[in-house]
């Protein structure tokens, strides 16, 4: 089945047959009709997808706005809005033709003007996508269906950057001239995707209903779906077990209980569909302290760290033990880099060669459940078995993010996607550039080595993909030498399904713009 | 004081509610020299059950703890945070409630109204708010605590100051010159201290659950093991390891178990006219 799908994502990909999926094809019919409930972890704040990014609001209403493209799990590009592409030879010039006859939810036509007019605003509300498209020259609409990027010099992994959270579509004539903060479509999105917005109880449920005019012939196939808002994560676990809700998406119950859950009958469960956002867990190493400046402390935290533990014990076996800057998912992975066993006393000599005298070491955990606090004891423990003097600080998650902002920590743990290719959402961690207070992501450690710098601004323009291919296996050794930051594990988010789900996972987006393809078997 | 001990050691709750307290008190001091390793080693496979494993014979926790070493390094957490809460409790309250009680007017009155609006703060969510403004570290939790728990403490002792002082022994120390402090201190507090020894023996106990409370919410010291800290944490697998859970429960309940009968044999002994008039 996944590999039927995987085949199909590649078929797509190279556009041979992008107007009809082969049905017949697949190992099931689909059947038309039914009600899914889902749990979405925790409430978004918002739903207006141009506006806010949270993963939950992603979750949500990927399904009901639409991106021009879609990705497979090998994150080849797949038509969404846009029904075919092509880039000019010097892969400056990239043309989406859209597809005819798309309509927004409430019934206008869908055109190249909505393009435009998206692009204007995500400039100014999504911080992604302002940076994605700082490279773009200009864009013009020859015709209602046509849009052209012109870029100011190539950059390879401009087709990576239309997805539906990264660059979402927003209706134009609902938006166009309004005080974008307090329009009143904020709170009913109408977009152009498979499922429209209906209610939203707050603190209870979020109810998505059936597109009837969904430009994709057939589908959906399912009449409404629910996003129930459970807060307790052993609720959220039990709700599923009494069949309250058929979705539990990648982090909705802890990872002690995945297990468990996994094997009730009736249940399915899947890792796929984070291909695209590859969650890479690391220790941030703050360099601005002395102890952790010195490369070879650096290089003792990741021999002292026992990763495949974590990953076996505290995620459940899920994952993969991280080799470096990139998740193995993504482009230009390469594991030809030096490698990190654990090993204690290899560990320990670094530490004395280093000249360590037990100075102490705070250490911020991730205030994101369970999980998180038991994989800060595990770590901590790791550290202080090689000597390292660790003290834990407790906090909160918006506590921590401000430590974090204001470098006010030794060793902090976070994960952060990495949006398939290392020009989006690699290099933004270890560029001088991009170091700055006040931010949560990007260059936070304030690693900076001026000829990494240089390999990843060339990788980024470099074509073909074999140039590209060489500077970032280039980098990728220089970085996981000097260990800027302690690479942990490639996260994996089980979504755990009721095996009468069929086919919500078909992409490398996952459960965020999955809904379209769904059914429920009866 | 041998009239005490005969009455402590024949009220049989009391003994119990002793031998209790003195185990816990035993396997806080002596017991981490039998087990050197940290609490926070993992020293097994995670998910052991109790009593198949002979080094780790609770079994372990989530990441391969030992439970039992948990519970002996959490007894010293727990009692220490329960005994010196309660005596910053004390150190704060007494005074307060001995000073209200002996002045009495404008001074009783300004400190009892200081006192009620401790008191009309529910005791555990201002803890709760005191902890998480301060950051969870051994010493906001013992400081949280003994903040919310000497209001009791004041108004008791205000209240048998203000009996007490009206005595003839106490008025005819005034009237031969004596300062106020020292009539507080010599005359009034030693036959005020009976009512309040019982209190704090209670209130070591309520600190423990406090304790373990606040540790069970994820506020407590991440440092250091703690029995609450342990229930917290393996309240999530309960389904699947009860013995997580269960164990540091079982401590718990039976800490605060054994104060709470040796805060009655106290007031057997310390007020024998009053138990013997109960019976």
């Amino acid at each position: 089945m996944m590999l039927k799908r995987v085949l199909l994502g590649v078929v797509l990909g190279c556009g041979l047959a992008a107007a009809a999926l082969p049905v017949d094809g697949r190992a099931e019919e689909p059947k038309v009709g039914g009600v899914i409930n889902a749990v979405i972890q925790p409430e978004p704040p918002g739903l207006m997808l141009a506006m806010v990014q949270n993963g939950p609001t992603q979750m949500v209403s990927g399904n009901i706005f639409e991106g021009l493209l879609r990705y497979s799990p090998k994150l080849e590009a797949l038509p969404g809005l846009a029904a075919s592409w092509t880039i000019s030879p010097d892969a400056k010039v990239y043309t989406f033709k859209l597809k005819p006859g798309v309509t927004w939810h409430d019934g206008k036509p869908f055109t190249s003007a909505d393009v435009l007019f998206s692009i204007e605003m995500l400039k100014k509300t999504h911080a992604r996508a302002r940076n994605n498209l700082a490279v773009v020259e200009k864009v013009e609409a020859p015709d209602d269906l046509t849009v052209v990027f012109t870029l100011k010099q190539p950059f390879g992994p401009f087709i990576g950057i239309f997805e539906v959270g990264s660059m979402p579509m927003v209706p134009k004539h609902l938006y166009e001239g309004t005080d974008w903060n307090t329009n009143p479509y904020n709170n009913a999105p109408v977009g152009t995707g498979p499922f429209m917005f209906k209610e939203w109880q707050k603190g209870s449920f979020i109810q998505l209903v059936k597109n009837p005019n969904y430009h994709e012939k057939g589908k959906p196939y399912l009449d409404a779906i629910y996003w129930q808002i459970i807060p307790d994560a052993a609720a959220r676990a039990v709700a599923f077990e009494t069949g309250k809700v058929d979705v539990l998406p990648g982090g909705s119950i802890e990872n002690f209980d995945v297990p468990r859950v996994s094997k009730l009958p009736g249940a399915c469960v899947t890792g796929a569909g984070w291909e695209f956002f590859s969650p890479l867990a690391w220790l941030w190493l703050n360099h601005r302290n002395p102890i952790l400046a010195n490369k070879k402390v650096r290089q003792a935290i990741m021999y002292a760290i026992d990763r495949n533990f974590a990953k076996d014990v505290i995620w459940n076996g899920l994952g993969k033990v991280a080799t470096g800057p990139s998740a193995s998912t993504i482009k230009f992975y390469t594991d030809d880099v030096p490698k990190y066993d654990y090993d204690p006393a290899k560990a320990k000599a670094l530490l004395k060669e280093a000249g360590y005298k037990g100075e102490k070491i705070r250490m911020l955990p991730l205030a994101y459940g369970e999980t998180w606090q038991r994989w800060g004891e595990a770590v901590k423990q790791n550290l202080q078995d090689v000597g390292m003097n660790i003290e834990t600080i407790a906090t909160d998650v918006p506590g921590g993010n401000q430590k974090i902002m204001d470098w006010d920590y030794d060793i902090a743990f976070t994960y952060l996607y990495q949006y398939g290719d290392p020009a989006l959402g690699v290099s933004r961690n270890y560029l001088t550039s991009a170091i700055a207070k006040g931010q949560l992501f990007n260059n936070v450690e304030g690693y900076s080595n001026p000829e990494v710098d240089q390999l990843f601004a060339d990788g980024a323009v470099a074509t073909p993909d074999a140039k590209r291919k060489e500077i970032y296996d280039k980098v990728q050794k220089i970085l996981v030498e000097d260990v800027p930051v302690a690479w942990l594990l490639e996260l994996q988010f089980p979504t755990i399904t009721k095996c009468k789900v069929k086919d919500l996972i078909t992409t490398g987006i996952g459960v965020n713009d999955g809904f379209r393809d769904a059914w429920l078997d009866k | 004081m041998r009239q005490f001990w005969k009455t402590m050691l024949r009220s049989p709750s009391g003994m119990i509610g002793l031998v209790i307290l003195a185990l816990a008190i035993l396997v806080a001091i002596i017991g981490p020299f039998y087990f050197p390793n940290s609490p926070w080693r993992m020293v097994q496979r995670p998910f052991l059950a109790p009593f198949t494993v002979s080094t780790v014979p609770l079994g372990t926790d989530a990441l391969g703890r030992d439970v039992l070493a948990g519970l002996i390094f959490g007894a010293r957490v727990s009692l220490l945070v329960g005994l010196v809460s309660t005596l910053v409790a004390l150190i704060v309250g007494v005074p307060l409630g001995a000073v209200a009680g002996y002045f009495g007017g404008r001074i009783d009155d300004a400190l009892m109204r200081f006192t009620e609006f401790f008191q009309t703060i529910p005791s555990f969510a201002l803890a709760i708010v005191l902890v998480a403004i301060l950051q969870p570290s051994i010493y906001s939790i013992v400081a949280a605590i003994g903040i919310v728990s000497w209001p009791p403490v004041a108004r008791l002792v205000r209240g048998e100051v203000l009996s007490l002082r009206t005595r003839e022994y106490v008025q005819a120390a005034i009237v031969t010159g004596q300062s106020s402090g020292w009539i507080i201190w010599r005359e009034i507090l030693p036959n005020a201290l009976s009512p309040v020894i019982v209190l704090a023996s209670l209130m070591v106990a309520t600190a423990i659950l406090l304790e373990s409370s606040l540790s069970f919410l994820g506020l407590g010291d991440p440092n250091l093991i703690s029995w609450g800290y342990m229930v917290g944490a393996g309240r999530t697998v309960i389904r699947q390891a009860w013995w997580i859970t269960v164990f540091p429960g079982l401590a718990i309940l039976l800490s605060v178990l054994g104060l709470n009968l040796i805060g009655e044999g106290l007031n057997d002994a310390l007020n024998p006219r009053l138990s013997r008039e109960g019976r």
